[in-house]
């Protein structure tokens, strides 16, 4: 009865009370919506947490020592009341290089083979096997280093080649076992970009008779290339986080080479053995953590923003 | 010829260009060399997938290898001491079980709380929604070592001043995974088909009844996926905890809110590896061994998940 009275009205246009408004202002839905909103603005919180904890002692840090003897002095020994960063930040980029020598082909070579050319029951093996290459700790990957990579690589080097061969540790070894930890990066991102290249373009190609090693070079590769960037550049901002393994592998000696037979010490090792240590806090030595912490995080930012840019180019592009 | 067409976007003239290069080559060529050029690359691709696989298995080859000495339920239930061959990892896993347990309880609600509201609720639009995205993905990529300073200054020391307990590990680590699970979360609610939705509105749900009686329901499985690779990562992540006080040497049991002094399993298993004696880094091989069963095991049930109940719509 009372259905059809309001289904009478509204036919009517007569103004009722009932209108499309919801029949009550609903808190319980908002107070919900806003809880939702404060988890995702945990994240902002976070960023500022990181840059405020960082900012506030590498600050003080920079009164005592200027910046320009932090940035472009050559030797680093905070206990002796040096403080040049040069050794670290070589020290990251010998291990990262040699890394990137030995990840962008791997990474690569195994993302077009996944998209271009392998058949499908290969590829739904392969895939996920990469994946747990992915999942492995850092650790474990710091351990294979000590015990097999570096006896390897001291066996079968070639006599006095670069001063060789390498000692117990060297940044060789950790630039091999950090590849390794981020080939998957590579050659995931990368794959998706590819397999994001419209079939189209490969059919044009094929019909005008090229060979696949030309569609999949030509074609695909030039039309992912933002996509593949991005994961390179990625890749770079992990390498140069990693912390465990160059500890374990490339060791704690601030040196600077880009010799990777050589002890090194990475930006990571320096705030991972120097946090853990018993330094004092309040004193500069401490406060040096702070500073490499914020210059490697500047470093990344950077890193991944270019990379977030990227990507975010090519799926525009195509998806 | 090229007077008649013109493509806009660079790609595609990039894609063209490359065909006609192909087209070119493919009329001067000696057919004999581009086959075998073909060849040698096709097989350089095979060398790359093959040296990540083989990587793989010579990873978990030597930490076999190396500990296999050592793999006996003792392993589990020894305590750490100083005599090599008595020592397990009872300390350690505790300390592990703990700290993950915490962080799968805040991981979970803050992650899928934030990646519903990211979905469902943000509008693209608004500049701060966009800001939340992009400095979600950059948090997702910062060093791992970066989250153990925020944890020092600020969860250990400064603004909470919890101290050096095991809690505070929890909270930098699910600090560091939650833009993982936010990520991967939202990947799925994303795929939930509009039209699930609009079907629930259209009976006159409210938005809240609609996400968590239609949307949530179909997203469970895969942000189930999700969080479980997302936690593996927390499981073996040693970096941060070395600056949050997880000491090398604990003979008793952790206790999550206690100053009693903790450790992890990755941890212990680090300073066992940095060490050269023979006998200890056996030991870390074990450890290794015993971490990676049980990733393993998490990772294959997560894909498991995965395949077991991917909805196609």
């Amino acid at each position: 009865m009372e259905g059809r009275d309001i289904a009478v009205s509204s036919a009517t246009g007569l103004p009722r009370s009932r209108s499309l408004e919801a029949s009550s202002p609903r808190y319980g839905e908002k107070a919900i919506k806003a809880f939702l909103a404060a988890c995702a603005f945990l994240s902002v919180i976070t960023t500022i947490a990181i840059v405020v904890s960082l900012l506030g002692p590498a600050l003080g840090f920079f009164k005592v020592v200027s910046p320009g003897d932090f940035f472009f002095k050559t030797e680093w020994a905070p206990a002796q009341d040096l403080f040049g960063v040069l050794p670290l930040v070589v020290g990251t980029l010998n291990v990262v290089f040699f890394a990137m020598l030995f990840a962008v082909p791997v990474g690569l070579g195994a993302a077009i083979y996944l998209s271009e050319y392998a058949p499908p029951r290969v590829r739904k093996a392969v895939k996920p096997v990469l994946e747990i290459l992915a999942g492995i700790p850092t650790v474990a990957i710091g351990f294979f280093g000590v015990s097999f990579v570096t006896p390897l690589l001291q066996d079968l080097w070639p006599g006095e080649f670069l001063d060789g061969p390498p000692g117990f540790f060297n940044a060789g070894a950790a630039a091999i076992c950090i590849g390794l930890a981020i080939v998957p990066i590579i050659s995931s991102l990368s794959e998706d970009a590819m397999s994001a290249v419209p079939a189209g373009l490969r059919e044009g190609g094929y019909a005008l008779g090229a060979s696949k090693m030309r569609v999949a070079t030509r074609i695909v590769f030039p039309a992912a290339l933002s996509g593949i960037v991005a994961s390179i550049v990625l890749a770079i901002s992990r390498a140069i986080g990693e912390t465990i393994i160059v500890l374990l592998v490339a060791g704690n000696n601030p040196n600077l080479t880009f010799n990777p037979v050589e002890s090194i010490q990475a930006m990571t090792a320096y705030i991972g053995v120097t946090a853990t240590g018993d330094i004092a806090t309040g004193t500069v030595q401490y406060d040096t953590v702070f500073a490499v912490g914020a210059l490697l995080f500047v470093i990344t930012l950077v890193m991944n923003l270019i990379s977030i840019g990227l990507v975010r180019r090519f799926r525009e592009v195509y998806e | 010829m090229s007077a008649d067409f013109e493509p806009k976007s660079g790609r595609v003239r990039f894609a063209a260009d490359g065909a006609r290069a192909a087209t070119l080559a493919s009329l001067h060529r000696q057919p004999g060399g581009e086959v075998l050029r073909n060849r040698i690359f096709a097989g350089l691709l095979v060398a790359a997938v093959s040296i990540a696989l083989l990587g793989l298995a010579l990873i978990l080859i030597d930490a076999l290898l190396e500990g296999r000495g050592r793999l006996s339920l003792d392993l589990i239930t020894g305590s750490t001491s100083s005599d090599a061959d008595k020592a397990g990892f009872q300390q350690s896993i505790l300390g592990t079980l703990y700290l993950i347990g915490f962080v799968i309880l805040m991981v979970v609600p803050l992650g899928v709380g934030a990646a519903i509201y990211l979905e469902e609720y943000a509008d693209k639009g608004r500049w701060w929604n966009r800001l939340i995205e992009v400095n979600i993905q950059n948090l997702a990529a910062v060093p791992a070592i970066i989250y153990g300073i925020l944890g020092l200054a600020f969860i250990v020391r400064g603004p909470l001043g919890l101290g050096f307990i095991l809690i505070t590990g929890s909270m930098t680590l699910a600090l560091l995974v939650l833009p993982t699970v936010i990520i991967a979360s939202r990947e799925v609610i994303r795929a939930v088909p509009p039209s699930i939705r609009e079907g629930a509105l259209a009976l006159g749900a409210t938005e809240w009844q609609t996400i968590r009686r239609q949307v949530l329901p179909a997203a469970v499985p895969g942000i189930l996926t999700g969080v479980i690779l997302a936690i593996s990562r927390a499981v073996g992540e040693a970096a941060p905890l070395l600056l949050l006080g997880a000491a090398t040497f604990v003979t008793f049991n952790p206790e999550p809110f206690a100053d009693t002094g903790w450790t992890a399993l990755p941890v212990q298993i680090f300073q066992y590896a940095a060490r050269p004696q023979e006998d200890i880094r056996e030991l870390a091989a074990a450890g290794i061994i015993l971490m990676l069963a049980v990733l393993l095991l998490m990772n294959s049930f997560a894909i498991w998940l995965r395949n077991r109940y991917e909805q196609r719509w």
